[in-house]
């Protein structure tokens, strides 16, 4: 491997975030120009949205499933096993439930538009594109943000839903619990900043997924080993950032609203 | 080939541009990285003229064509196209002056997930304002130039390399640009094929005024875009009568590192007396 200065490095990573920021930003500008390609944001919420549905609706059943069951051997020790649905469900709307739909729609669509943009750009179809008098930005960047902030939030609603689905079936059928109390109470359970927390992430998470799979896509640069180097490394940074910005918007939602 | 003919209408030069010269290009340099590919070029393109861009690999010729687009910026120098300083002009406003522009990429660029109706039609679509059934017209006229009417639903990964080139061509010239600038698009073709889009860049050149930059790597292709013109009575391309050479728009322009070697037309060019010109044309 070889080895770059740290001066080179400093830079390079200055000018990657500078890059990505100026990327980021005009997506959102773009909002207020014209034109706005609704078609081209419909076709994008159908790829990202209904797309990844059947991997949202498998993570969120299962997560949910798989968290009953272990919250269920600790209940059962204080004979609390009554409380599993409270569990799941702040567990799945506050955290699992955005969090896992934001790095499983990352893995499956930060990949996609880093190779679907990098292939365009060595193929020299952005070029053409700006050379046609179009905006990449505006053409082909804002319509994936958008789409991808709209469908995760919707996204994570069928996540949590479908978690709790799996967390009754599982305690209904493992542990018999009563469903009706297992609802009830996985309803009563959640206030306001739980719901304001875990649906104000995807929001955030959308936006990372979408420019951050776009600027790797619009920065790949060598050829096919290039395609393929962005595409891991969109797919590595999204997820990262994910975590990052979780952690953060998590402190300052506790930080604004108090601890429950 | 026969080129069928076509209702397209002419190019009309912008009011705005009152410069006698569709390019210039002024003391431009550009250097990637450490390796200076264009050092100090000056050359002009007159309206209505053609000019052939040679020399070796990677002496700058794409270059020059990307950066007369604006799509990459020079180090030093300025560039004029259609009166417009492209060096000092922000991307959004690039867009305007790149309508009034057609480009054929190298290996022809077409957007691979659009049909061939679509990537003609593209520029049109982008502007809006223009109903159905004119948007229709307009696309097959585009691809009656070039003789590709029947691949209108067509993949560009259904297209041999030559209909891909002659696909891109009629996606620039589709709105009738002011300037096109055509990227070695014989490159990797059978000898046919070539003869068919040097045809299509004469017919444009001849029929429709346009001013063009020619990169090319076939010195025979720009000599018989020098000794032929369009004859629109029989629809092709044919010899100019003996004792008319040096009459049709077109020059030559070679490139040595990063500097312009020679710019003249084909009558210089065939009595330069620089060894290296010598051992290029031969």
């Amino acid at each position: 491997m070889e080895l770059i200065s740290p001066t080179e490095f400093a830079r390079d990573t200055v000018q990657a975030l500078q890059e990505y920021s100026v990327l980021a930003a005009q997506s959102v500008a773009n909002l207020f120009r014209y034109p706005r390609y609704m078609a081209d944001m419909f076709q994008q919420a159908d790829l990202i949205g209904v797309g990844s549905l059947p991997i949202v609706v498998l993570t969120g059943f299962f997560t949910g499933a798989v968290l009953a069951l272990n919250s269920a051997s600790m209940l059962q020790r204080f004979g609390s096993l009554t409380l599993i649905g409270q569990l799941v469900s702040v567990g799945m709307v506050r955290e699992l439930g955005p969090v896992l739909t934001g790095l499983m729609v990352a893995g499956r669509n930060a990949s996609g538009m880093a190779s679907e943009l990098g292939s365009m750009i060595v193929t020299e179809q952005i070029d053409a594109m700006r050379a046609l008098g179009t905006d990449p930005l505006k053409k082909l960047v804002t319509p994936r943000m958008i789409s991808t902030v709209f469908m995760l939030f919707f996204l994570t609603i069928i996540s949590d839903l479908l978690g709790l689905v799996g967390g009754g079936v599982v305690s209904s059928l493992i542990f018999g619990l009563d469903s009706h109390q297992y609802w009830s109470s996985a309803w009563q359970v959640l206030v306001f900043q739980d719901v304001f927390t875990g649906l104000i992430k995807p929001v955030l998470f959308g936006f990372i997924i979408a420019t951050v799979g776009c600027y790797y896509g619009m920065s790949a640069r060598g050829g096919t080993q290039g395609v393929g180097r962005a595409t891991t490394q969109a797919v590595v940074a999204s997820s990262v950032f994910i975590l990052l910005v979780d952690f953060f918007a998590t402190k300052l939602l506790i930080s604004i609203f108090g601890y429950r | 080939m026969s080129a069928p003919p076509t209702a397209i209408e002419q190019p009309t030069q912008s009011t705005q541009d009152v410069s006698p010269h569709a390019i210039v290009f002024d003391n431009v340099s550009i250097a990637f990285d450490d390796n200076v590919v264009l050092d100090g070029i000056s050359f002009q393109l007159p309206h209505g003229e053609t000019k052939a861009l040679f020399g070796v690999a990677g002496t700058g010729k794409s270059t020059i064509l990307k950066l007369a687009l604006g799509l990459i910026k020079p180090d030093s120098g300025d560039i004029y196209v259609l009166g417009e300083n492209v060096t000092r002009m922000k991307e959004e406003d690039l867009f305007e002056l790149r309508r009034r522009v057609g480009i054929v990429f190298q290996e022809s660029a077409l957007f691979d997930s659009l049909t061939v109706r679509e990537n003609v039609a593209f520029r049109l679509m982008e502007e809006g304002d223009i109903g159905e059934d004119e948007l229709e017209r307009r696309v097959r006229e585009a691809l009656s130039f070039v003789e590709l009417e029947h691949t209108l639903d067509l993949f560009p990964s259904e297209l041999s390399g030559g209909m891909r080139r002659r696909v891109a061509i009629a996606r620039a010239i589709i709105t009738q640009p002011e300037i096109l600038l055509y990227d070695s698009p014989t490159g990797g073709l059978d000898p046919v094929t070539s003869t068919t889009i040097v045809e299509l860049i004469v017919k444009q050149r001849d029929v429709y005024k346009t001013s063009s930059l020619l990169v090319t790597q076939r010195l025979q292709d720009a000599f018989t875009m020098a000794t032929h013109c369009f004859d629109r009575k029989s629809n092709r391309m044919v010899p100019l009568p003996p004792g008319t050479r040096g009459e049709v728009p077109i020059s030559f322009l070679i490139l040595r590192d990063g500097k312009v070697i020679f710019d003249g037309d084909a009558q210089e060019l065939a009595h330069s007396r620089d060894e290296y010109i010598r051992e290029f044309i031969s």
